[in-house]
């Protein structure tokens, strides 16, 4: 492959918080940042990423009253656009970074860069019990802000013990007449002050020590099947509604044996940067970090990727072709 | 593009689902569903590519819950393909276009 008009400088790939400050950095820098943002979908797989499926952000700063999750986004990609990232509103389904310039299809479609920005963000989980799959759409919704309003006057359950699953079950408060809390622990990891919110919600009723076993109903959700962890005794919850916030997963099955990854999956930087196993592919937001995960945390790891990829371009304008196109551990 | 997607609702519902030779594809959506809004402009799309082969509606969910109730919708996006008024396929969950098609055109 040469450097032809069509090798890109920076290829972005994702774009929630981290991959649009990406874009708004590298774009700044005149390095006409392509992005590929993801297509639809009623995960948090999509573009604008988490922050689509949520209603008010309280702890963004700079943002006084709060702000909505799918505005706060669609100004990020405004800004970033403003100033010439180009968007593909499409899923990247395979990368070669084996190679210079770099490569990422779209189906058959094949983009080039001579470096490329990861920012695939994470994913809900799911519970991956029997009938979950089978009940998704019948009661079983990976979407809160979506489908509260269908469980109006309804018993439903909310599984998890962080911030999202306090949200999600305060939220739903408003359409639902109680909103059963299943979390596998008796304390919650959770803020306090969404921990408080929570407590003092008479709506929300709490039942710890429990996971959920199983998903119950032929045509919709009738209850759940919850198994206590310390007795092993199991019972069923009659709900009409289960909405899952148990946690994250990062998507980084595209990268699989190209760049290092935990065993967990996220992506391993170097210390202090946002740099990869490959030189000239950087990693930025949740897809890298299992710690923060938070909006202001992916969008600073988003500008560190931008200055990471603008100053390592630099470097390659002076290096000889054979170096430049050596790819090299660190 | 636009004018090509009716609008139905709880009253007008079942006389515009019967009408026309081509199947409908029912849009259950509202206002506060960001993957809702995701899908529209692909549907508007889907609308002037296929134009001839298959006629897409919207329900809002909001303003009319009896019909989202009658086709047990409990989660939006929800689309439903309906021929001769029957319902024949149910996709749910916004999905990228490629993948709609790909579900739709075995219909068509």
């Amino acid at each position: 492959m040469t450097d032809g008009p069509d090798v890109r400088d920076v290829i972005i790939v994702g774009s929630g918080p981290a991959g649009l400050t990406a874009a708004i950095y590298t774009a700044r820098a005149n390095l006409r940042p392509l992005v590929i943002e993801g297509e639809a979908s009623s995960s948090s797989d999509q573009p604008g990423g988490q922050l689509m499926l949520t209603t008010e952000v309280e702890n963004y700063p700079g943002f006084v009253d709060g702000i909505m999750g799918p505005e706060l986004m669609a100004n990020f990609r405004g800004q970033a656009a403003r100033f010439g990232a180009d968007f593909l509103t499409a899923k990247a389904t395979r990368v070669d970074f084996s190679s210079r310039p770099f490569g990422i299809w779209v189906g058959d479609e094949g983009y080039q860069a001579k470096s490329v920005i990861v920012s695939t963000g994470a994913r809900a989980l799911m519970l991956d019990v029997p009938n979950e799959q089978r009940l998704l759409g019948h009661g079983v919704s990976t979407c809160a802000t979506c489908d509260g309003f269908f469980f109006r006057e309804l018993p439903i359950a909310v599984v998890g013990g962080g911030d999202s699953a306090l949200e999600e079950a305060i939220f739903l408060t408003k359409f639902a007449s109680k909103v059963t809390l299943i979390h596998r622990r008796r304390e919650l990891r959770a803020s306090k002050i969404m921990q408080e919110r929570a407590r003092r919600n008479d709506k929300i009723e709490f039942l710890w020590d429990s996971v959920v076993v199983d998903v119950l109903g032929e045509s919709s959700v009738s209850g759940v099947r919850v198994r206590n962890v310390n007795s092993g005794e199991e019972s069923d919850v009659a709900v009409s509604g289960l909405f899952v916030a148990i946690g994250h997963v990062p998507n980084t099955d595209l990268f699989k044996g190209q760049l290092d990854m935990a065993d967990t999956g996220y992506l391993i930087t170097q210390p202090g940067s946002t740099r990869t196993n490959v030189e000239g592919v950087f990693a930025s937001g949740d897809v890298q970090d299992d710690v923060y995960r938070q909006a202001v945390t992916a969008a600073g790891s988003g500008c560190m990727a931008a200055i990471d990829a603008e100053r390592w371009l630099e470097t390659q304008h002076d290096a000889p072709p054979d170096i430049a196109q050596t790819p090299r551990n660190w | 593009m636009s004018t090509s997607i009716a609008t139905l609702t709880d009253a007008t519902f079942d006389e515009q689902i019967v009408q026309g030779d081509e199947p409908v594809l029912v849009d259950f959506w509202a206002e506060w569903c960001g993957p809702c809004k995701a899908i529209a402009p692909i549907l508007e799309e889907i609308a002037g590519e296929r134009q001839g082969k298959i006629r897409i509606a919207k329900v809002d969910v909001d303003a009319n819950l009896e019909i989202a109730r009658r086709f047990e919708v409990m989660s939006i996006p929800t689309l439903i393909l309906f021929k001769d008024g029957a319902p024949q396929l149910r996709l749910v969950g916004a999905k990228g276009k490629g993948q709609l098609l790909q579900e739709l055109d075995a219909f068509l």
